[in-house]
């Protein structure tokens, strides 16, 4: 393993989409050490005993002391402190390790928001922009949760265009302070927080500046805890800032830079909610294999029905690709942040650098994630029949809190626009080269279809080809969409939504192919068999929905012969191998009603 | 103070258990290990001990190297070295020889669990007690020491004793002697740091050879009977259980 890892391939943000990954050059949850799976572990334990049995008075929100201590007590384990180097306290781990963290947080419903807020969007803008005075003062704390911390952007009038906000900073006379005024809103730690980001605006400028404020500066005051559809135990406040006095000491990075620091803490929020999206998609799946089990109806436990095991082998496959998809990219991550240390670039600068590198992996996963778990949340409740409809039971809070992840870190809307956003600009500035594939492509297309020799012996040839096909697919589609449109392709965002969601499709899918191939591999066929049966039933979803999304795209834009031309393409390139997904969902389904768990790392 | 604790490799409490090779080999595809939960308690209170008197906690483990990971969770929680006997632990006779024999190189306290949670005999402590001619006490749910003398509480058929005993004695140890300790970070970071050795078993034939396991009935359904209808109760415990 190690002489493999050290033959990895450098790979680019993106560049999934024009080349061609092989299995050894991606990292696996199989793959987990002895010590990750240690780690995860004391998280799964800590979610189980501390915070499951208080899951409902969190939620009444009556003991506002609860969520707070409950941090603390995880702040005891160093759960606070794990992307913070030892020199501040921290345990200075791995990208790939922090986001496993979040998946096994994640499954602790409001929690895990409060967890992540103030270990993600709380912490790192301090963690990656702060001075050295500013990070030996404030990391230390957060790392304890001694202080808690929250992150405040929104405002009433600035939501997704988070760059216009009205909140005021001004210098006073003597030079010293800035006075913050203005309002803040859905301030997730709101409550209990002691350090708030800030963000705000100097005189007339067009950007943001960031401020560390401690509560005790004065001049914060906040409303009442919002009353919310789900994650009711995560306190979430509107906070008033007036003639709030912050030391100029305070200033985050520098003037005006406060967007850009919103942004790049944003893009590591996406990938850490994907896996967050992952322990509570898991949690979900062993209630509804062991409820399915016990339920009897017609004299048999619900489980051995057919359109159940439907329901369960969907939901397997589908949290399979999203595990193999969000791992994946972490692991580049991981990688390229060693390269550019390796090159001599400090570490904080690195780490950004390198999730920046992947932030339109980010911005996918973000989406793939939060919608996969709102399926299996949705299906979950169904298995469970009436039960999942009562407040008794696991599945209604899963399903109320599963919501809030398609909203926050940037709207799932925003996320598929900044992936072809991010995309093109790449393209424009000759990071990728995604003008030469697409014109391979629609040369293709006027040529003879090549029905020759299907050489590939792979066990899941027939997958590989797809991904290949599907990513012409996008690149055809996308490729005519912006010579057609051009400069106005970023007013037509239901063409933006449409080939953001090809994108995903491929990359999930090539992330669960990839994965099993590995299994393959070090396994055999035989181990990976119920792995292969995940990938044919991810393999048919994720061309049905490409090719939905590809087809809308073509009739918005294309007329004629063009569109002709077009459909045609799209037929080809999404063509798919039968297989009987009845007895493939049934297979995973019973597998994994044996294992009474989701048993896939 | 010197402890030593052992602690077995067992299945998840919540793992399946299956068997092959005809009802002879626990079918291990698939189940995670952990520390016996009886073993972890000894083994909290052993790590509380040290951190209120000082001194070295040692954990114990007969088995393969199959319960490396198991040794160095207990590591992680707070012991300072491991020791592995490099052996199948097959028989309790077989365990409790090798335990004494490190344990020979004296220990203040020795702690185990009540009973292992796969065979659950609840001899190896005291075995090990008879071996190295000391005192052994079960189950055990305080233990307190000052200077050279421990107290503990014992639970005894619908009551609760307590004694008091010199050291050095054998302890099978139950909830609530400690608070059950999840591994915190630094504990697992520093984990991979603390030494583990293994060592090689001493004689002690083997004096149990395994027959044949077997799986208990499948429950049956359960039929619930309204309170009212106690006469049908009484037919169904006569006609169908057959227990009147
Ligand atoms: C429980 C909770 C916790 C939160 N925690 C925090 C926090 O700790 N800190 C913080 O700063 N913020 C926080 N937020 C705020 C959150 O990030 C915003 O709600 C989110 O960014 C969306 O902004 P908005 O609510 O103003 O929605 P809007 O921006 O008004 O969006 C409404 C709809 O319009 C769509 N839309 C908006 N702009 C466009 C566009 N250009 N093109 C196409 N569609 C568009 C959106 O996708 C959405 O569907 C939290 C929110 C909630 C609900
Ligand atoms: C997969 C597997 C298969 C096994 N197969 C067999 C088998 O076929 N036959 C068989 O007899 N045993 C088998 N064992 C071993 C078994 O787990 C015990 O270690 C041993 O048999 C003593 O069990 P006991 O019930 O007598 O222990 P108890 O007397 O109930 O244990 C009391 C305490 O003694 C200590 N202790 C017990 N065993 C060990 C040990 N190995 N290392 C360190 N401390 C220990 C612990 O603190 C424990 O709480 C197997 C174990 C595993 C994991």
């Amino acid at each position: 393993m190690e002489t493999l890892n050290k033959e990895k391939k450098a790979i680019k943000g993106g560049e999934f989409l024009i080349s061609e990954t092989s299995p050894q050059d991606v990292f696996t949850p199989e793959q987990w050490s002895e010590e990750q799976k240690m780690i995860a572990q004391t998280c799964t334990d800590f979610v189980e005993h501390e915070v499951y049995p208080k899951v409902e008075e969190l939620d009444a929100m009556k003991d506002p002391k609860l969520m707070p201590n409950l941090l603390d007590k995880s702040g005891e384990l160093g759960l606070l402190g794990t992307s913070i180097p030892e020199q501040y306290g921290g345990f200075g781990m791995d990208f790939n390790t922090s986001m496993l963290i979040a998946e096994k947080v994640g499954a602790g419903y409001s929690f895990a928001v409060a967890l992540s807020a103030h270990t993600g969007i709380g912490t790192l803008p301090i963690l990656y922009y702060g001075n050295e005075e500013q990070k030996a003062k404030y990391l230390p704390k957060l790392a304890t949760g001694e202080w808690k911390a929250s992150y405040c952007l929104t405002e009433p009038d600035s939501g997704s265009d988070a760059n216009s906000g009205k909140t005021k900073a001004d210098l006073t006379p003597d030079g010293k302070h800035y006075l913050i005024n203005g309002q803040k809103m859905w301030i997730t730690n709101g409550g209990f927080a002691d350090v708030f980001i800030v963000f705000a605006k100097i005189e007339d400028d067009k950007n943001l500046t960031a401020f560390i404020v401690e509560k005790g500066f004065g001049g914060v005051t906040m409303n009442e805890e919002e009353k919310k559809m789900g994650i009711k135990g995560s306190s979430t406040r509107q906070i008033f800032f007036n003639d709030c006095k912050v030391p100029v000491e305070n200033m985050l990075s520098e003037r005006e830079n406060g967007f850009k620091i919103a942004l790049n803490i944003l893009n590591i929020g996406r990938i850490k909610l994907a896996s967050a999206t992952l322990g509570a998609a898991k949690g979900v799946i062993k209630n509804a294999l062991n409820y399915s089990q016990e339920r009897k109806q017609f004299g048999k436990s619900i489980a051995e029905f057919g359109a159940i095991k439907h329901k369960l082998g969907e939901m397997m496959a589908r949290v399979y690709a999203s595990e193999a998809a969000t791992y994946r990219a972490g692991q580049n991550i991981d990688d390229a942040y060693d390269a550019l240390v390796a090159g001599g670039m400090e570490e904080g600068e690195a780490k950004l650098k390198a999730v920046e590198e992947f932030a339109i992996e980010c911005a996918m996963l973000k989406v793939h994630g939060s919608e996969t778990l709102d399926f299996v949340v949705d299906e979950g409740v169904q298995v469970y029949g009436g039960m999942g409809y009562s407040a008794d039971a696991p599945m209604e809070r899963a399903y109320r809190d599963s919501r809030i992840n398609r909203i926050f870190e940037g709207t799932n809307e925003i996320n598929r626009m900044l992936t072809i956003d991010m995309l093109l600009k790449r393209a424009l500035k000759g990071k990728l080269d995604l003008m030469s594939p697409a014109m391979a492509v629609a040369k293709e297309l006027t040529s003879i279809p090549d029905f020759g020799g299907d050489d590939d012996e792979r066990v899941l040839a027939a997958e590989h080809k797809l991904i290949k096909n599907l990513k012409k697919a996008g690149l055809m589609i996308a490729g005519a969409a912006v010579q057609k449109l051009m400069a106005t392709l970023k007013d037509e965002q239901e063409i933006l939504m449409n080939l953001a969601d090809m994108l995903i499709q491929v990359y999930a899918l090539e992330s669960a192919v990839l994965r099993t191939e590995r299994i393959i591999e070090s396994e055999g066929v035989e181990a990976a068999k119920v792995h292969i049966e995940m990938v044919k039933v991810y393999a048919h979803y994720a061309v049905d929905e490409a090719t939905k999304a590809g087809k809308q795209a073509i009739y918005a834009f294309a007329e004629g012969d063009e569109m002709r031309m077009m459909l045609m393409g799209l037929k080809r390139y999404t063509k798919v191998q039968p297989h009987n997904l009845k007895v493939a969902r049934r297979t995973i389904a019973d597998y994994c009603l044996d294992k009474g768990d989701y048993p896939f790392n | 103070m010197k402890i030593l604790v052992c602690i077995t490799h067992v299945p998840d409490t919540t793992s399946k258990i299956a068997f092959t090779d005809n009802n002879t080999k626990f079918d291990s595809s698939g189940v995670q290990y952990i520390i016996g939960p009886y073993d972890d308690y000894a083994l909290a209170r052993a790590v509380e001990l040290k951190e209120a008197h000082g001194g070295s906690v040692t954990v114990l483990n007969v088995g393969t190297a199959e319960s490396e990971p198991t040794i160095r969770k207990a590591l992680a929680i707070g012991a300072d070295e491991a020791i592995r006997v490099n052996a199948e632990p097959t028989d309790s006779f077989f365990v409790a020889s090798q335990i004494a024999e490190v344990a020979k190189e004296g220990y203040d306290l020795i702690l185990m669990g009540r009973e292992s949670i796969d065979f659950n005999s609840g001899v190896v402590h005291a075995l090990v007690g008879e071996m190295l001619g000391i005192v052994s006490v079960s189950p055990v749910m305080r233990l307190e020491v000052e200077g050279n003398t421990a107290t503990m509480d014992r639970e005894i058929e619908g009551g609760k004793q307590t004694i008091q005993i010199d050291l050095p004695f054998v302890a099978g140890c139950q909830e609530p002697i400690a608070e059950w300790k999840i591994p915190n970070m630094r504990g697992i970071m520093t984990a991979r740091t603390k030494p583990l050795n293994v060592v090689e078993p001493v004689g002690g034939e083997k004096q149990v050879k395994l027959v044949d396991y077997e799986l208990p009935a499948a429950k049956g359904a359960v039929k619930i009977v309204a309170q009212e209808e106690v006469n049908e109760l009484v037919k169904m415990l006569q006609n169908e259980a057959k227990v009147l």
